[in-house]
């Protein structure tokens, strides 16, 4: 299964390799990374149908997780869409509504609890 | 004839002495003058008895007032009698004009006699109208001294008038002083206010670093031993590169967390106003980003292309880091904020971009490092241009700015780092600040 890890922060790259070490041995998972949404746009061109979910931060330099997920949605609407979570600093109620309303599917704070994500991955 | 001399001495002593009556020198003068009023009778009388003849008593008794005149004008307490006590001459010169003529010639007196009396008496008489003239002077100096004395307590009172005024102005000035102070105070707390939110995601950012990096590397040293116990030394090692790689990034968000919180705490600080060799990149991009997220954490709607563009040769210079990093952190809430407006009024396709470039330029003085903050948001409107820069300017709604921000910025720049700040701005296109400082 690929994931695509949007995040203008380097860090959570290798973050995100260590977490998933035995996953990625085991060829469970595949992770990849872009560092802001239009890194993010460009990959998906080619590789959409690949990317079976994308976890995208919301505070980023230039186009914004949230602007991102409105491009995913509009721009790649073939069946099966890629599922989409949020991840944010700033958890509060309004940030929830709008990433919701743009069609997320779920939606995480900030610091990552990937103990839950593991368990979110598996329900995938 | 010898008559008017013993009265005019005895006059000008009982004159003299009522004239001082009631003054500060009565005390001195009172008994002396009275004594030389009774001695007058006495000498009469005696002068009467022991000289031979009329004549010599008459030069005598003459004498005895030129005596008691020079006597007078010599004493400072009698200055403002001059006028009487010199009205006696002419007696005393006709007395004894006409008792030598007598001694000499007692023929030649009486065939002019009534001359000579006439003389005496006019002499005597002209010791009256001086008096009233001396009187009439006395009284218009009093009136003169009175009335200086009125002014003088107006001017007293006038003086105290104004010299309570000028206290009062002090006052005022003082107080203007520490309501400026207060306010630039508040103008550097409402801008630490602006940075909070900026400085807890800056700082949460970090945080969850430190956090997640020791936790995932407790997990790689069970794996680890796990590899060890299955003697895959390979693998062990592999992850043990991966722990350290894992330190280093705890240690690095560490620091960066650090830097925050010391940047915040030198922010608030009052200036040490020491000028130090300090990296423009450094504070600018440390400002850059504390500012867009300090906007962001109050309108989370809002979003900008954040753009940078450092010369990587900058050289250090001397400032004081605290306060040129108040003047960027107050140009880059300005660009937000106007990029901000612009979309709230247009939205939809536009892009709101804040740029902030360094530079070092050459000018015939030497050389100078340029910043400057550009962004396309809303722009200056030509008719508040030259108003910016004035204190208390603002055109923010009430509450929201104190109208300090660009006053104390030309304060820093120019009047304490030599240094400019230009404008170019279009209504509707947005601004551009830019501000250089002499390399010294």
């Amino acid at each position: 299964m690929k994931i695509l890890v949007v995040d203008d922060e380097e860090d959570v790259q290798p973050l995100f390799l260590q977490r998933f070490r035995k996953e990625i041995k085991n060829h469970e998972l595949e992770f990849d990374f872009a560092q802001s949404g239009e890194e993010a746009l460009d990959y998906l061109k080619d590789k959409h149908s690949e990317v079976v979910l994308i976890l995208s931060d919301i505070n980023m330099p230039g186009m914004s997780g949230i602007e991102l997920l409105t491009h995913i949605r509009e721009d790649f609407p073939t069946p099966p869409p890629p599922v989409v979570m949020m991840i944010t600093a700033y958890g509060d109620e309004e940030n929830y509504k709008q990433a919701m309303d743009k069609g997320a599917d779920d939606f995480l704070t900030k610091p990552l609890d990937f103990n839950l994500l593991k368990e979110k991955l598996k329900t995938l | 004839m010898t008559f008017f001399t013993y009265a005019a001495l005895f006059l000008l002593a009982i004159r003299l002495r009522r004239a001082i009556k009631l003054s500060p020198i009565t005390a001195k003068w009172n008994a002396p003058l009275y004594g030389i009023a009774l001695a007058t009778i006495g000498v009469a009388f005696l002068l009467d008895d022991l000289l031979p003849n009329a004549e010599i008593e008459g030069i005598v008794i003459a004498l005895v007032l030129l005596g008691v005149v020079e006597f007078l004008k010599r004493e400072p307490d009698f200055k403002r009698f001059h006028v009487l006590i010199n009205a006696h001459y002419p007696l005393i010169a006709a007395v004894i004009l006409s008792n030598i003529v007598a001694l000499i010639s007692i023929k030649f007196y009486k065939k002019y006699d009534d001359y000579f009396q006439a003389a005496q008496l006019a002499a005597f008489g002209w010791i009256f109208l001086r008096v009233a003239t001396s009187k009439k002077q006395q009284s218009e100096l009093k009136r003169i001294s009175e009335r200086k004395d009125e002014l003088e307590i107006l001017v007293a009172e006038r003086t105290v008038e104004i010299t309570k005024q000028r206290n009062e102005l002090q006052e005022t000035v003082k107080e203007l002083q520490s309501t400026q102070a207060q306010l630039i105070q508040q103008e550097k707390l409402a801008s630490l206010g602006e940075l909070t939110a900026g400085i807890a995601h800056e700082i949460q950012n970090p945080l969850n670093f430190v956090n997640n990096f020791s936790e995932v590397s407790m997990e790689l040293i069970e794996e680890m031993e796990e590899e060890m116990a299955k003697g895959d030394m390979e693998e062990a090692t592999a992850i043990a590169n991966d722990i350290k790689q894992n330190l280093e990034k705890i240690r690095h968000h560490g620091k960066r967390a650090d830097g925050i919180v010391k940047g915040m705490l030198q922010h608030s600080r009052a200036s040490s106003n020491v000028k130090e060799p300090t990296n423009l990149n450094t504070i600018a991009d440390e400002y850059f980003r504390l500012a867009y997220h300090g906007l962001r954490a109050k309108d989370k709607s809002f979003n900008a292309d954040l753009v940078t563009n450092f010369d990587p040769a900058l050289p250090s210079i001397n400032i004081v880091s605290q306060d040129v990093g108040r003047v960027l952190l107050n140009m880059f809430t300005n660009a937000f904020y106007a990029v901000h407006q612009k979309q709230k009024t247009i939205g939809g396709d536009f892009k709101p971009r804040v740029e902030v470039s360094t530079r070092t330029i050459k000018t015939p003085k030497g050389s100078e490092v340029e910043i400057v903050v550009k962004d396309n948001g809303s722009g200056i409107p030509d008719a508040i241009k030259d108003k910016i820069m004035q204190p208390f300017f603002t055109t923010k709604p009430a509450g929201e700015g104190t109208g300090l921000g660009l006053s104390l910025s030309y304060d820093i720049i120019v009047k304490a780092h030599k240094g400019h700040i230009n404008i170019n701005s279009k209504e509707g296109e947005g601004s551009e600040f830019i501000i250089t400082l002499p390399i010294a």
